[in-house]
């Protein structure tokens, strides 16, 4: 089957600034795919040559398998739903969703039914004679889906559209747009920053950095399988130590970090020998705390400190645990089974990994 | 401390208060008790309507009158036309330095006075003007040319004058129109005219209703640019205003045209708003 978008060595140069750099990918018929990366790094920069606002320096950009290279915006089937919505403040709710349908040339009896089962289906009934700034900020991110569906596009380009809302409404609207991409069943293209919303929401994730793919991968892919030092560094939380590689021996690692911690680490396969530069990551959640060093007997990692500091948060809540020799400060994610509920500073605890959750990457590599 | 605030606001007030009784409400009175009286005899007055029944019963004042209105909303509109594009460009279009550089070519022409500016275009347009010249000399005219005392010289000064009074207010309401909605409007299958028809005008309507007031207003009320444009081909309604109170003295006539100057103003104005479904406070806000 045709990919829904496919585009082959995409680039695009400002000038003298590639912002985005020989980029290849294809998304599948009806999947949610997304392209997370920090700000700058040319994710807007590709949704806008999909949309058809910026001409791509080379590459070839396919929709259902046909190129759109010289195909004007409007005569794309792909729409968008813009960062800050850009509903038309000037027509109601009901003439913004119709806009589409009126410049395709449908008839007037017909637009006013596809409009009132859009407004349906978005959970909105009623609500097409009503002004745009009279709807809350949830309404009008579903008027804005609304709109551009109704057209039935190949491809919905999504650019940030959450990063406007409240934190409440934001973790809401996640769920929500999932489930809106399986009603209408069509391929959802989404750019994001927050890696929460691409990971919750997404079949595939890309993660993007300075015009380039690092990897593209499943939410699971991408967390526990990082392919690059940036992967593993940008989505989820890491403790993050640079170092050199002391003894190489197989699948087992032994690092000393430039503060002189000893840990052992996984390479998961990448080419690392004696004396390299790395830096290793190891996440909060995946280290144990304790009590007892008896309790860690199974972890091939273990070490004994002083909790620093207290980081409480709810169930995201983490200790700082400074090793006794003083070398590193640890984050550890605190359990909240309660057997921790009295932790204090200064306490004396003992924390422990496993040797492949501690990701080894060669330096200079990302 | 009432006491305090009270007096701040008076005296704030006392400024705005004078400018609008001294030269805007009493001279208005006044203007409509002379309008209102008649002559019978040396220092002998007595009220009438006489003033204004002269104004409908003579011809020449009804035409020039009538002929002022049609010409200051032909030379709104042209204003509009020209001004909108020059608008665009430089509220979406001209980014950074080139943005506030072709807005401060618009202000320009202002920094000298209206009467050398109009000066200019005489010294452009009439016969043995630079454009008769230039078309003699590349043999697309046999003798000179007289482009000068006409209502087309008429409404190039005033467009000329007016221009910057139109694209000001654009410039601000187009500027408040995000890129984003523009580009929404394209994406979702709009072309270039449905997209300025159903979203740009629309946004800018009160950007245009308010420039056109104010040109429209500057058109009507305009003394300099057609009496040295226009000459004595094409009249109008200010001059007959002078030409009482100055050279007839007949102050009486002169009150009363002046008045009904200011009812078609409003009059026009009022009907250019319900046209367009703007509101005063919404465009002058």
């Amino acid at each position: 089957m045709t990919p829904d978008l496919q585009c082959t060595n995409l680039t695009k140069k400002f000038g003298e600034t590639t912002a985005v750099d020989n980029v290849s990918f294809s998304v599948p018929a009806g999947s949610f795919f997304s392209i997370l990366g920090p700000s700058g790094c040319g994710k807007t920069t590709i949704m806008r040559m999909i949309a058809g606002f910026l001409e791509p320096s080379s590459g070839d950009i396919q929709i259902k398998g046909n190129s759109v290279l010289n195909v004007p915006p409007n005569k794309r089937h792909v729409n968008m739903v813009f960062q800050h919505l850009a509903l038309f403040p000037m027509m109601n709710i009901a003439d913004n969703i119709g806009y589409g349908l009126r410049r395709a040339g449908m008839h007037k009896k017909d637009i006013g039914f596809k409009v009132d089962e859009a407004l349906e289906r978005i959970g909105l009934p009623g609500i097409g004679q009503r002004r745009v700034n009279e709807l809350s900020g949830g309404q009008k991110q579903r008027v804005a889906i609304a709109r551009c569906m109704v057209l039935e596009p190949d491809v919905l380009l999504l650019d940030e559209p959450l990063g406007a809302l409240d934190l409440k409404l934001r973790e809401h609207m996640k769920v929500e747009l999932k489930s809106l991409q399986a009603a209408f069943d069509t391929t959802f293209v989404y750019i994001t920053h927050d890696q929460s919303e691409a990971l919750v929401m997404s079949d595939n994730i890309a993660v993007m950095n300075a015009g380039r793919f690092e990897q593209v991968g499943s939410a699971q892919d991408l967390y526990y399988r990082p392919d690059t030092a940036f992967v593993a560094g940008f989505v989820g939380d890491s403790n993050r130590w640079s170092g050199k590689v002391i003894k190489q021996d197989g699948s087992n690692t032994l690092v000393q970090t430039t503060s002189g911690l000893t840990l052992r680490g996984a390479t998961q396969g990448r080419a690392l020998s004696e004396g390299d530069t790395i830096d290793a990551f190891v996440r909060p959640e995946a280290i144990r705390i304790a009590h007892n060093a008896q309790d860690l007997a199974s972890f091939d990692n273990q070490i004994s400190g002083t909790v620093t500091s207290i980081l409480f948060n709810g169930a995201a809540s983490r200790v700082m645990v400074r090793d006794v020799a003083g070398h590193e400060e640890v984050a550890v994610n605190l359990p909240q089974s309660g057997e921790f509920a009295n932790l204090t500073k200064g306490a004396p605890v003992h924390i422990g990994w496993a040797s492949d959750q501690a990701n080894c990457f060669g330096a200079g590599v990302a | 401390m009432h006491r305090e605030a009270k007096l701040g606001l008076i005296l704030l007030l006392t400024p705005f208060l004078l400018w609008l009784s001294l030269l805007i409400i009493i001279p208005h009175i006044d203007l409509l008790l002379v309008s209102l009286r008649e002559r019978v005899g040396v220092g002998e007055y007595k009220i009438s309507l006489g003033n204004y029944l002269t104004f409908f019963t003579e011809p020449l004042y009804m035409m020039t009158f009538l002929r002022t209105a049609v010409m200051s909303i032909f030379a709104t509109l042209l204003t509009l036309l020209i001004g909108f594009p020059v608008a665009y460009y430089i509220a979406k279009m001209a980014k950074g330095r080139t943005q506030s550089a072709l807005f401060l070519l618009c202000l320009v022409p202002f920094w000298v006075s209206e009467l050398v500016r109009t000066f200019g275009w005489m010294i452009l347009l009439r016969e043995t003007g630079i454009i008769s010249n230039l078309l003699q000399s590349l043999g697309l005219a046999q003798g000179p040319v007289e482009m000068l005392y006409n209502d087309a010289a008429i409404m190039v000064g005033l467009v000329y004058t007016s221009m910057l009074f139109m694209v000001v207010p654009l410039v601000t309401t187009l500027e408040s129109l995000p890129d984003e909605v523009v580009e929404a409007g394209y994406d979702l299958g709009g072309s270039g005219l449905s997209v300025l028809r159903e979203i740009v005008i629309p946004h800018a309507m009160p950007g245009i209703v308010s420039g056109s007031i104010v040109v429209f207003m500057l058109c009507l009320g305009n003394y300099l640019t057609p009496t040295m444009l226009g000459g004595k081909e094409s009249l109008w309604f200010t001059e007959l205003i002078y030409s009482q109170f100055i050279v007839r003295f007949n102050w009486e006539l002169g009150a009363a045209f002046g008045f009904l100057l200011l009812i078609l103003s409003s009059v026009i104005v009022w009907g250019m708003l319900r046209l367009t479904g703007q509101s005063l406070e919404k465009t002058m806000g």
